[in-house]
């Protein structure tokens, strides 16, 4: 039998039987529709995760000391004050992988200007911190090397601190304010980021050169950690690799000890985060797939119903010539259109559920290309999958007893 | 003289039930002729329902030959046999065996859909012609249901007729169908056979199986005796003397 002849033997009897037909690819219909939505939803929260965390600057990596031991007690990470400045210059001449680096010494204080007040995390940085954060500069501008040599009372602020401060929308720079008492002079304002992944504000921070909070508010010679950004995102674990040889050698550690430091890059959390939505996409589909494994089952009723309803039509076509193979084929290929057009339909429907979704809960969705051909390849393969046992059934009738079948 | 196109030797059909073997058809010895109109009767159990089923190639025997249009039958795999009941083999039944909500049209395409050298187009002619000797053009798209059972029977032997088979079997053909619209369904198969076609059917009615040409009577799987049907009666002179009744108060 010809193939033609064969879709055209399957549409007549599909079409003899449109409810019927409707309703199995009902299954099919959901089982897909659901697929792409749950496949949406997973892919829109896995890419808006990776956008939070995107903004805090890829290629970061973080360097801070590993917590001090004293006679086998640990105090917590970064307790250790084994970072010096000479480590950062080092970094920044021998790590070829290495684009920005700086410094950085953390605190926190009591900013006084006028009748308000507001307390708040102090950094002291260079200006590569800028540049490794992505952080734009909104108005005003950054120090530049001879504030950061002369330790200059000069700082630039977030949003936050200058609302706070100065009240909502007014200009901060060139505006004096006391940070625990020594006045700094606003040079620059940063362009608002919001909330970075973990809900901390990033917009509510001081950031003064580096030797000024050093040597002028801590008093202290040591560094809190130093942040580097890698040249690309892919030559992290290169950069990792050089930082660690080049610290292990300053700080004189043998090949036994452990590193008296640590590196966390942003990768590391972006991959966790990563993973945990993933973890997500994945249970939302296979929930779906689970659906679309009913109506693959659904299908395989139907189609088991259809072949003992129509034993005497199966009779009858091999009465007048129709060999096992033609029969199994009629089968699969009306199993098959029904699963298709179910997919087909589906597909439609799942893109409208996710603009739906998109639209009324303002969740973030992203509709995939693979996701579309996953779930259409996925639905013709329960097609063939849950249609071959009845065709098969169906080829395997001896015509003589089909014939007579009442 | 005609060709030989059935030719069947020593023909044994065994049907195995657990341990009991059945013997269905006990050595068979028939030839059937290119133009002939045979009649196969006999008391149900004789072997002739069996006998048709190997016949039509719906069945393989157990021992013996079987020859249909120099083709031995007993060598082929159920494959062939599709084929060759596709391409040799019109049949019709007593129970119409018409595909349901499917039109006349459709049903005689039937047989043409499974020939892969028929076009689309080709099978609807060749179905529309089937149809037009039968009396039922103009009940091409009419399904089933709407046509009465006589015009059923039309459409089962335009199907049979369709694939121009060398043999046309109808097992009881008239069975369902009253005196009238038998006659009716007859005359085709005489005028049929006056156009050259091999008709062999099976009945108990004696009427009907004076229309044909010879009769083959079976009894306990073997052929009791052959008769040549003197007088052989004609279906349309028949018809003419038979009160209408039946179809235009059916319909």
């Amino acid at each position: 039998m010809k193939l033609m002849n064969q879709l055209i033997a399957a549409l007549r009897s599909l079409s003899k039987n449109k409810m019927r037909t409707i309703l199995t690819m009902l299954g099919i219909i959901i089982g897909v529709g659901s697929v792409i939505a749950m496949l949406a939803i997973g892919q829109g929260s896995k890419e808006s995760i990776q956008k939070t965390i995107s903004s805090l600057g890829t290629n970061l990596l973080t360097i801070f000391p590993s917590a001090s031991m004293y006679g086998g007690v640990r105090s917590e990470a970064g307790s250790s004050v084994r970072l010096t400045y000479e480590d950062y210059l080092a970094i920044g001449e021998q790590c070829p992988a290495v684009m920005y680096s700086t410094p950085m010494v953390r605190t926190s204080g009591q900013l006084i200007a006028g009748s308000q007040n507001w307390r708040t995390s102090v950094y002291g940085v260079t200006p590569d911190y800028f540049d490794i954060r992505e952080l734009a500069i909104e108005s005003g501008s950054v120090w530049g090397p001879v504030e950061d040599k002369a330790a200059a009372k000069v700082c630039v602020i977030g949003h936050t601190v200058s609302n706070y401060l100065f009240g909502e929308g007014a200009d901060p720079i060139g505006q004096m304010v006391r940070v625990n008492k020594i006045p700094f002079k606003i040079i620059g304002l940063t362009a608002a980021k919001g909330q970075n992944a973990f809900g901390q504000d990033q917009d509510d921070m001081v950031i003064a050169p580096f030797s000024t909070v050093q040597q002028r508010m801590m008093t202290v010679n040591y560094i809190n950690s130093i942040m580097v950004s890698a040249k690309t995102e892919k030559m992290i674990p290169e950069a990792t690799d050089e930082i660690t040889q080049l610290l292990r050698i300053r700080h004189k550690l043998g090949p036994s000890e452990d590193n008296d430091f640590t590196i966390r890059s942003q990768s590391d959390i972006a991959s966790t985060a990563a993973s945990t939505s993933r973890v997500l996409t994945i249970l939302l589909a296979s929930i779906a797939s689970i659906s679309l494994l009913v109506g693959g089952i659904g299908i395989m009723n139907i189609m088991l119903v259809s072949v003992t309803e129509r034993t005497r039509e199966i009779g009858i076509r091999m009465g007048v010539g129709a060999r096992g193979r033609d029969v199994l084929m009629q089968f699969l290929i009306e199993a098959l259109m029904i699963s298709l057009m179910g997919g087909i339909i589906g597909i439609f429907l799942g893109i409208l559920a996710s603009d739906i979704i998109a639209g009324v809960m303002s969740w973030p969705v992203s509709i995939s290309i693979e996701s579309i051909l996953l779930s259409f390849l996925f639905s013709t393969a329960i097609g063939i999958f849950f249609g071959w046992y009845p065709a098969r059934k169906a080829a395997r009738l001896n015509p003589i007893d089909a014939l007579r079948y009442e | 003289m005609a060709d030989i196109i059935i030719s069947i030797r020593n023909l044994v059909k065994i049907y195995k039930m657990g341990d009991l073997e059945v013997h269905a058809l006990r050595g068979i010895n028939l030839e059937i002729r290119n133009d002939d109109f045979v009649a196969i009767m006999g008391k149900s159990g004789s072997g002739k329902s069996t006998f048709m089923n190997i016949l039509g190639c719906l069945d393989t025997p157990t021992k013996g030959e079987y020859f249909l249009d120099n083709v031995n039958v007993g060598s082929l795999n159920k494959d062939q046999l599709a084929h060759l009941r596709n391409k040799k083999i019109g049949f019709v039944f007593q129970s119409f065996n018409l595909l349901p909500r499917t039109s006349a049209l459709e049903n005689v395409e039937l047989p043409l859909m499974y020939n892969t050298k028929v076009s689309a187009k080709e099978m609807k002619e060749r179905a529309l012609k089937a149809l037009e000797s039968v009396g039922l053009a103009d009940r091409a798209y009419h399904y089933p249901n709407q046509l009465s059972g006589g015009e059923q029977q039309r459409v089962a032997i335009a199907r049979a007729l369709v694939n121009d088979p060398v043999v046309i079997l109808a097992d009881e053909p008239t069975g369902n169908l009253d005196t009238r619209t038998s006659v009716e369904v007859m005359t085709i198969f005489q005028e049929l056979n006056q156009k050259g076609i091999t008709v062999v059917i099976v009945t108990h009615e004696p009427d009907i199986a004076g229309f044909t040409k010879y009769n083959v009577i079976f009894r306990d799987g073997r052929i009791q005796k052959s008769v040549i049907v003197e007088n052989q009666k004609n279906a349309r002179e028949e018809l003419n003397h038979l009160p209408v009744i039946a179809e235009e108060d059916a319909l």
